[in-house]
């Protein structure tokens, strides 16, 4: 069961990559709009090069 | 593309330039039964072909363009007819072809387009022609520079709500361990490694996210007054310290599992709450992007040039072409031609105006070129005018939150007292656990879930309504709705179907082919009303047609002489009208008698046609309570008509009301309504009843209304008639009794609590337990409780069989 002393700190590393991943992306502005990104997905690339 | 802009049976309409082009390929190659396999859903694509050079004045830029860096500039433009993904497409891809264009990005849901040009490069008029061309007809937007504050809080709150959520998780988990260990043993050591762990997650959570509790109590306790956060800042900081010394000495109780999981519920709260008060806030910048921004000046030497509409003086000149707006107030200088006035006055018969005549800013223009003397333009129009008081009427509905606040007051009040009284009797005995049992208190109190219980049962419930067709903003129209009171109902468009249509027939079958074949080639709105009427009609090929301004259209079809117009110009060529028109008497409708070889054979009621389900809808509305006012801005006898069919009484009957009488008429009936604190509901869906559905308790848009008034409105119809009206009553009823629920059972939760903690019999266990169970309770009723029937609501019946019915092609 001492494993635990292990285990429990290496789980909260395995969280606080998860969590510093989510502010990265949250601050990135990847939710700030939900509704067109799927949308744009259908777009073909071919004209992607333009696209800064 | 939303249903709620579909026009009905106006032909092949299309959602976007792009669904037009793959139409017009499928038609061309014979393959438009394709059509005919999906459910139709159309709706006009109109370029406006106007220059847009006001978008390249200076005083345009200072409202609404802002510098992006390295020699670009940004601005946003609210579009209209943005709809489904070939729209991203083209708005995305179609301005970038134009050199110094560096970006374009849509938000679909708001239908706003983010554009980044060099204007050196681009003047922005080309971009908003190339909009404008591909049938998206671009309006400035005035929140440029609130919109990126917005952003920024948008993604802090997130980031917020992230970490809290996720430190919430595992404090929970730990939690978890130790509650198994409290029934089945536990080593010491373990225990203290789970307690100092949460303590551990504790710390930042209740440092980051939920410093803002902190920070708004402190506020609250400057301004002197007493907020939600100040109980909620209280609970938690009485929450952690006591876990804290608990923790290091190792012994009692920590609490901060339930501190955890309140700081992420609240923060998911309040986060949903302030989305719907955002909706509410756009919709007033979206009035003003629907208000007409160009004119085309004359300038002394005759010369005409374009100017921003805010830039006009009294005693300029101006022409308007056909099909444009009026940008000013003013009166007719040359001209003859016809008037929409329907954006202020709801009648949607174009009305003929020559020289002298008046006009206002935003009615249409439907005929003829005319020339227009300016004498009021930008912030003093009538048009102004109204928007601001559309805004006014927006804005004056905040004491619902105040009310809500002053609820909270009281709770705080209550709960610090009982606090003060807990530490006061227990302190005689015993100091420590005086401590103990006030902190106890005011754990246990924390008024999570009833800050909960609210907001969560709204969303879900909004969420369900608008998978039924019905839209709702914000939550405050839900609660309104409860009592039933007075309804009040716009006419045109609303109880009927808002545009000219064949009601009744009384004649030969035979006799329709030759009517057709007159009315094919005219571009009146009652031509129109009969192509529409027989689509699938084949007309024949008139000779010697000649158009009667005003009275009708003659000709000669397959031999046959044929007139077709006014009981006036018939009777000049033909007789026997009479017993025919005598079936059209006490009808809301407009005569149009077909005569054929010098003999009546026929007459046509043309009007505007009651809705299906607009009787049975007000009949169930009545049942429950609800008094029915029909308020039109139409001639009073349509009106009286109208009313008369649908049961409305001849008092509750108004006739040519014009906007500001609209909302005079809802500021009365809120007046004598307010001390019963009934609502009263407007339905309607033009902008001439914006702002008394802005005023109103709770104002509802209906299917195929004016963007205005869809945006100011609490609630929208997504589905066409007004049968949702009764579901949305239903529905909020059976809201509020999950919302009572909650709130009863988040008070029974506090009173047990206050009662255990008071007689100082708390346990470490029922404190940590009762906090978050408090919360789950509320939020498992919330997503539980039936409010709204999920299933789509049943399209509405749009074919009548009979004879003297019409179809109407959807």
């Amino acid at each position: 069961m001492s494993v635990l002393f292990i285990v429990v700190p290496l789980a909260l590393i395995v969280v606080l990559v998860a969590v510093v991943a989510y502010v990265w992306s949250a601050r990135g502005g990847q939710f700030d709009d939900l509704d067109t990104p799927p949308v744009r997905m259908l777009h073909d690339d071919e004209s992607s090069a333009k696209r800064p | 593309m939303p249903p709620a802009l579909v026009s009905e049976g106006d032909g092949p309409q299309f959602c976007c330039a792009g669904c037009r082009t793959v139409y017009d390929i499928l038609q061309s190659n014979g393959l438009s039964q394709y059509y005919d396999f999906r459910e139709r859903r159309e709706a006009a694509v109109r370029s406006s072909g106007r220059t847009f050079e006001e978008f390249d004045h200076s005083a345009f830029g200072e409202l609404y363009v802002q510098p992006a860096g390295a020699g670009l500039s940004r601005t946003e433009l609210y579009l209209e007819g943005v709809h489904c993904a070939s729209c991203v497409w083209l708005v995305e891809r179609v301005p970038l072809l134009l050199p110094g264009v560096a970006r374009a990005e849509l938000d679909i849901r708001r239908s706003l387009a983010r554009i980044e040009w060099d204007a050196a490069a681009v003047p922005l008029s080309h971009v908003a022609r190339t909009l404008d061309r591909l049938g998206y007809s671009p309006h400035p937007f005035r929140g440029v520079a609130r919109d990126a504050m917005r952003r920024r809080e948008d993604r802090a709150m997130l980031t917020r709500i992230g970490v809290a959520g996720a430190i919430a998780g595992n404090v929970m988990l730990a939690a978890l361990a130790l509650y198994s260990g409290e029934f089945s043993g536990m080593e010491g050591s373990y225990a203290r490694l789970f307690r100092w762990m949460s303590l551990g997650l504790t710390l930042p959570a209740v440092l980051y996210p939920g410093r803002v509790f902190f920070t708004g109590a402190w506020a609250a306790l400057r301004t002197r007054t007493l907020h939600m956060d100040l109980p909620i800042a209280l609970a938690l900081g009485a929450g952690v310290t006591r876990g804290a010394i608990n923790t290091i000495t190792n012994s009692g109780p920590i609490y901060f599992d339930g501190v955890c999981i309140l700081i992420f519920l609240l923060l998911t709260g309040r986060f949903l709450q302030q989305r719907g008060q955002r909706a509410a806030a756009d919709a007033a910048e979206l009035l003003y992007s629907l208000a007409p921004t160009t004119a085309r000046v004359i300038d002394a030497d005759g010369s005409e040039r374009e100017l921003p509409a805010v830039a006009l003086l009294p005693g300029m000149e101006v022409v308007v072409r056909a099909g444009e707006s009026f940008p000013a107030d003013g009166h007719i200088a040359a001209g003859e031609t016809a008037i929409n006035a329907a954006l202020l006055t709801g009648e949607s018969r174009p009305v003929s105006a020559s020289r002298g005549d008046p006009v206002f800013a935003g009615t249409l223009n439907v005929t003829a070129p005319v020339r227009v003397v300016v004498e009021e333009s930008g912030e003093t129009s009538r048009l102004a005018r109204m928007l601001r008081q559309v805004e006014e009427s927006a804005q004056r509905r905040a004491p619902v939150v105040a009310f809500a606040n002053r609820m909270s007051g009281w709770f705080v009040a209550v709960v610090l007292l009982l606090a003060v009284i807990t530490f006061l009797l227990w302190y005689p005995r015993n100091e420590a656990s005086a401590w103990d049992h006030a902190i106890a208190l005011l754990i246990v109190t924390c008024p999570c879930a009833l800050a909960l219980a609210t907001p969560l049962a709204v969303t879900v419930a909004i969420g369900r309504a608008a998978r039924a067709g019905i839209f709702i903003k914000g939550g405050d129209a839900l609660e309104s709705l409860v009592r039933a009171g007075d309804l009040v109902l716009d006419k045109t468009g609303t109880l009927t179907e808002g545009r000219t249509a064949l009601v009744t027939w009384r004649g030969d079958d035979s006799v329709k082919p030759l009517v057709l074949a007159l009315e094919a080639g005219s571009s009146h709105p009652i031509a129109d009303g009969f192509r529409r009427a027989w689509p699938g009609l084949v007309a024949p090929d008139p000779s010697g047609v000649s158009h009667h301004v005003g009275a009708g259209i003659s000709g000669t079809v397959t031999g046959h002489f044929v007139v077709v117009g006014s009981p006036r110009l018939v009777a000049q060529h033909a007789h026997g009208g009479e017993p025919l028109l005598a079936h059209l008497a006490g009808q809301p409708l407009t005569p149009v008698l077909v005569a054929v070889d010098g003999a009546v054979v026929a007459v046509a009621g043309i009007g505007d046609r009651v809705r299906t389900d607009a009787g049975s809808a007000l009949a169930a509305l009545r049942r429950r309570g609800w008094r029915t006012t029909l308020l039109s801005g139409d001639d009073p006898q349509v009106a009286a008509a109208v009313g008369q069919t649908l049961g409305f009484a001849a008092d509750a009957t108004v006739g040519s009301a014009t906007p500001e009488q609209k909302l005079a008429f809802v500021h009365e009936r809120l007046g004598r309504a307010r001390a019963t604190r009934q609502p009263v509901v407007m339905v309607g869906d033009g902008v001439n009843d914006a702002a008394a559905i802005a005023a109103a308790s709770v104002g509802i848009g209906v299917h195929g209304g004016a963007e205005a008034c869809l945006a100011t409105a609490d609630v929208y119809l997504t589905t066409p008639g007004i049968e949702p009206l009764v579901r949305l009553v239903e529905g909020a009823a059976r809201t509020m009794r999950v919302i009572h629920r909650n709130i009863g059972f988040a008070l029974c939760y506090n009173a047990v609590g206050v009662a255990l903690a008071m007689s100082g019999r708390i346990s470490p266990m029922i404190a940590a337990l009762m906090m978050p169970a408090s919360s789950l309770t509320v939020v498992l009723g919330s997503w539980f409780g039936r409010t709204f029937d999920p299933t789509p609501a049943p399209r509405a019946a749009e074919t009548v069989p009979g004879d003297s019915r019409v179809e109407v092609a959807a």
